[in-house]
């Protein structure tokens, strides 16, 4: 980042017009049930915002670096192993644009609880290509980027802005994003049914607090809309096995604060932590902390716990004792918790300074999840799983 | 509800803080040649890969209730 002379005060103030613009252009396009409690975050942030952005000059915005990255992925656990790679390709033109294509996929062979319970085991495929562009202009970075992912029963795509600017001496950071989704639904011998729509709002900001000390705040809220479950799944009433029925609007809120520090030469520690609630009543807090330290030259080593609860949504049942409108045993809607400790480790390879710098990835995690309300129809007992997740990855910048 | 009193705290306070800035004229503390040790990478939390990123986003999603706010773009997942 480059500093800027305070003259350039006068396009933080435009900018502080537009962001402002901005937000209020998001209250008016929100669902209407989302309306009320989004434009009263909306209107002392616009404030806290326009305050800042006119009271410190601005600093000029780079691109990111030219960058490409392969990744072999692995999620192995509860019958469900879903593996594959993917791509991605970052390429700047005239220092003023950088363009993003990506592709992965998804390998999926299905013998879940739910299936092995409820239907037979099956195997699939998901592709997912994306696209992107980020312009910098000024103190800011505007990105546009567009998803399209592919299987058989189902077809999202997504069509995303987000909008980054540095204020405040290049102290704070702030980050606002929009992402349009629209999914198809099908089954397998029947052909697509339905829709999905998703809405989703993002605002981040991120403080330097000291020379080695960092904090942000992301929220994020999200509304869909349309058929919300899969045409799969039963749920049970008396015993006996119904398909499930969710509601087909949802509407969520998430708060997530983060704080990073650099504890001793060349060693960091973090911790965030994340509140979400939403429309079905689940609520869930998230927890995280870990800590980075650079290993000789060549090894940056990674090591982080986290811990995840939720409570049930207001229509989930594990056997329902009454016939209600909406009824699910989805367990991802039930009560439960996961505990996941990992480690990552990045070797470089080889840095060329000013050139071009290659490094390799080994990132593993072992998730456990423990059901407080989903019983394994098969042993009667309340289920419990652990996954192992793993991904190798060469990275180079150039 | 109680979540919604902590996030209008938060806000007010962030609200406050920055808005500050314009009553009272508060200087960047932290000065651009101060700021060697936050470029490091311990300094940006993993995984600062986007693509791992996305992998863990995407199995997190599609597994646990809750979805958002981690500063990682959703979207384009079958979540069936």
């Amino acid at each position: 980042m480059r500093a800027v002379p305070t003259a350039c005060r006068g396009a933080a103030v435009a900018a502080t017009s537009a962001l402002r613009s901005a937000l209020q252009a998001l209250g008016r396009v929100l669902p209407a049930a989302a309306r009320l409690r989004w434009t009263r975050w909306c209107a002392p942030l616009a404030g806290a915002l326009g305050g800042a952005l006119s009271s410190s000059p601005a600093a000029a915005m780079t691109l990111p670096e030219d960058n490409a990255e392969a990744l072999y992925h692995l999620y192995d656990g509860g019958g469900v192993t879903a593996q594959g790679p993917a791509l991605l390709v970052r390429k700047s033109l005239f220092d003023k644009v950088s363009l993003t294509g990506s592709y992965y996929v998804d390998m999926v062979s299905n013998a879940s609880i739910d299936v092995v319970t409820t239907a037979s085991p099956f195997k699939e495929t998901r592709k997912e290509y994306a696209v992107g562009a980020d312009y910098a202009y000024r103190d800011a970075l505007l990105s546009l980027s567009y998803s399209n992912s592919d299987e058989p029963d189902y077809k999202a795509q997504g069509l995303s802005i987000d909008a980054s600017q540095e204020v405040f001496g290049s102290m704070t950071t702030v980050k606002l994003g929009f992402t349009r989704g629209k999914d198809d639904v099908g089954k397998k011998d029947e052909g697509f049914f339905d829709y999905a729509k998703h809405w989703r709002y993002r605002l981040g900001v991120t403080q330097i607090l000291t020379p080695s000390w960092l904090a942000s705040v992301n929220l994020e809220a999200v509304s869909d809309e349309g058929f919300l479950g899969s045409p799969y799944r039963a749920a049970r009433v008396f015993g006996t096995l119904v398909p499930e029925r969710n509601p087909r609007t949802r509407s969520s809120r998430a708060v997530k604060f983060s704080a990073i520090g650099e504890i001793m030469p060349r060693t960091s520690v973090h911790a965030d932590y994340r509140y979400f609630w939403d429309t079905w009543d689940i609520k869930a807090h998230t927890f995280e902390v870990g800590g980075s330290r650079n290993v000789g030259e060549s090894f940056l080593i990674d090591g982080y716990l986290r811990y995840y609860k939720q409570s049930a949504a207001l229509f989930y049942s594990d056997n329902a004792p009454v016939e209600t409108t909406y009824i699910s045993r989805n367990r991802q809607l039930s009560t439960f918790n996961d505990i996941t400790p990992g480690v990552r480790v990045t070797y470089q390879y080889k840095h060329v300074p000013g050139q071009y710098e290659i490094k390799g990835h080994l990132n593993y995690e072992y998730q456990r999840y423990k059901f407080s309300d989903f019983t394994d129809i098969r042993t009667g007992q309340l289920y419990s799983y652990g996954a192992h997740v793993l991904q190798l990855l060469v990275t180079a910048t150039f | 509800m109680t979540a919604r009193r902590i996030v209008t705290m938060v806000v007010l306070a962030l609200g406050a803080s920055l808005t500050g800035c314009a009553i009272k004229p508060i200087e960047p503390w932290v000065k651009p040649y101060e700021r060697e040790r936050l470029a490091d990478p311990v300094m940006k939390v993993a995984p600062r890969e986007s693509l791992a990123a996305k992998h863990n986003e995407h199995i997190r999603e599609v597994r646990e209730g809750a979805r958002g706010a981690n500063g990682v773009q959703g979207g384009g997942c079958g979540c069936n």
